[in-house]
């Protein structure tokens, strides 16, 4: 694949409201630099992340998906990370046996305190991303030609 | 077939069930449908019970659970996993039901017949270990050992999980690895996997039979028939849409999934479905221990339950 100068990922990442929110806060009041290409959106918890929710944000475009959410053992809601974390392996998995690059998605957990590891972490997998390229498996599947 | 007759004619006669839920004769001999029969006259005239009564009838118990009286249902042993997964999920009412457990020795597969090259079928019966076809061009043969469907291949065993009586002799016809598919897909490159299940999945028209037959997939109201939702019950307007609806569908089945086989069975496309539930089913045994679902009625589902320890979801890629 010829490597596309232009190409500006689309990258959504699911932060959940106590940790990783605020440690994406934190990353931001402390300076720390991560790409404008991640859109962050905010969820109660990582639980909260139906499975369908990240095939959705592949739908529409995005490139990569990644869900951040308290470490486990940490989790506001005591067990709501743990749950999440079973579902979405499994569902990862399934994307890799369906043939889509498993660097398109990724689970991290970052806590308040963690502001540079929010940073790192983001300017890490937007470097994945770039080098994967635009995201044409998922957005076509069915035969075309 | 005339033992189970005479026995669901007796159970009607004295109270004991108000109807019996079994199959019925279809338009052509490979097409039976499941049916609820009330006299014994109708069972009598209607009821049949072969090599392609494959429709499991757990799901019809769901409704049939709101009825009056207890309904008779016949299931096959695989069946019974199914049922004790409906128990599990308080769906069905086991007072309800009165459970004959009938003999299975795997179940037929009519386009595996028709792919062998057998064409213009008027009849088939079955004969010990053959099948005699009767054709518009001649009789022919064929091994009742050729013409099972894929699960039986894989068959979890010929025990019954749950019954209150058992009719009939069953016998075992496992002889393939139930995850050999699965491991041959992993092992192809991503190219290769993408290519593989685009040309399945588009062949997939979007008439939802696979979620209408499944047992495991029993919620009132679905995410599919949804009009809000991307994949809603439609046909495709873009190009994701099968895929997604296909994960989807295989994931809220995930773990409850006791692969019993209905969705390839009932597609219309022959697209091979359990493909997906069964990769759930050997990532679960993989990660969090053997589970098989329905096999026991208290057990706890996998994605209901957590441990400290459980592996992140980089394994994924760690596992290359």
């Amino acid at each position: 694949m010829p490597i596309n100068k232009e190409f500006k990922p689309k990258i959504v990442a699911f932060c959940c409201n106590w940790c990783s929110y605020a440690g994406a806060d934190l990353a931001g009041s402390s300076r720390l630099a991560y790409p404008a290409d991640v859109k962050i959106i905010k969820v109660p918890c990582s639980c909260r992340v139906n499975p369908m929710f990240i095939l959705r944000a592949f739908e529409k475009g995005a490139d990569g998906v990644i869900m951040c959410g308290c470490h486990p053992g940490d989790c506001h809601y005591s067990t709501g990370n743990y749950y999440a974390r079973r579902r979405m392996t499994l569902l990862f998995s399934m994307l890799d046996y369906m043939g889509v690059e498993n660097g398109r998605t990724r689970v991290e957990w970052v806590s308040a305190a963690e502001g540079v590891k929010f940073s790192t972490t983001m300017n890490e997998f937007v470097e994945k991303i770039y080098s994967l390229g635009e995201n044409v498996r998922l957005g076509d599947l069915r035969c075309k030609k | 077939m005339q033992k189970i007759v005479e026995r669901a004619k007796e159970l009607l006669a004295d109270g004991t069930v108000n109807r019996v839920l079994g199959w019925k004769k279809g338009d052509m001999c490979f097409n039976p449908e499941p049916a609820f029969f009330e006299t014994a006259e109708d069972l009598d005239e209607n009821f049949v019970y072969g090599g392609f009564c494959g429709a499991n009838l757990s799901k019809y118990m769901i409704d049939a659970s709101k009825l009056e009286g207890k309904t008779l249902v016949l299931l096959k042993p695989c069946d019974t996993y199914s049922f004790n997964q409906l128990i599990n999920e308080h769906r069905v009412d086991r007072e309800k039901a009165y459970i004959i457990g009938v003999g299975c020795k795997g179940k037929l597969n009519i386009e595996t017949i028709k792919q062998s090259g057998v064409k213009g079928i008027l009849n088939i019966t079955e004969n010990g270990d053959m099948l005699n076809i009767e054709t518009l061009y001649g009789n022919t043969e064929m091994k009742y050992s050729d013409a099972l469907l894929e699960r039986c291949h894989v068959c979890k065993g010929k025990e019954h999980k749950i019954y209150d009586e058992l009719i009939g002799e069953s016998q075992d016809t496992s002889d393939r690895e139930r995850f050999a598919e699965v491991e041959k897909i992993e092992k192809m490159s991503p190219e290769e996997k993408f290519a593989f299940f685009q040309k399945e999945l588009s062949k997939c028209i979007r008439c939802n039979a696979c979620r209408n037959v499944c047992p495991a997939c029993s919620c009132r109201k679905c995410v599919f028939d949804s009009t809000k939702f991307d994949s809603s019950q439609k046909a495709n307007t873009d190009s994701f849409e099968e895929k997604m609806f296909h994960i989807i569908r295989a994931f809220h089945v995930a773990g409850r999934c006791t692969d019993c086989g209905e969705c390839s069975r009932v597609c219309p496309q022959g697209i091979p479905l359990h493909l997906f539930n069964r990769k759930f089913i050997k990532d679960i045994n993989e990660f969090y221990g053997e589970y098989q679902a329905g096999a026991d009625v208290d057990a706890k589902g996998p994605l209901t339950e957590y441990t400290f320890g459980d592996c992140e979801p980089s394994i994924v890629k760690e596992r290359g």
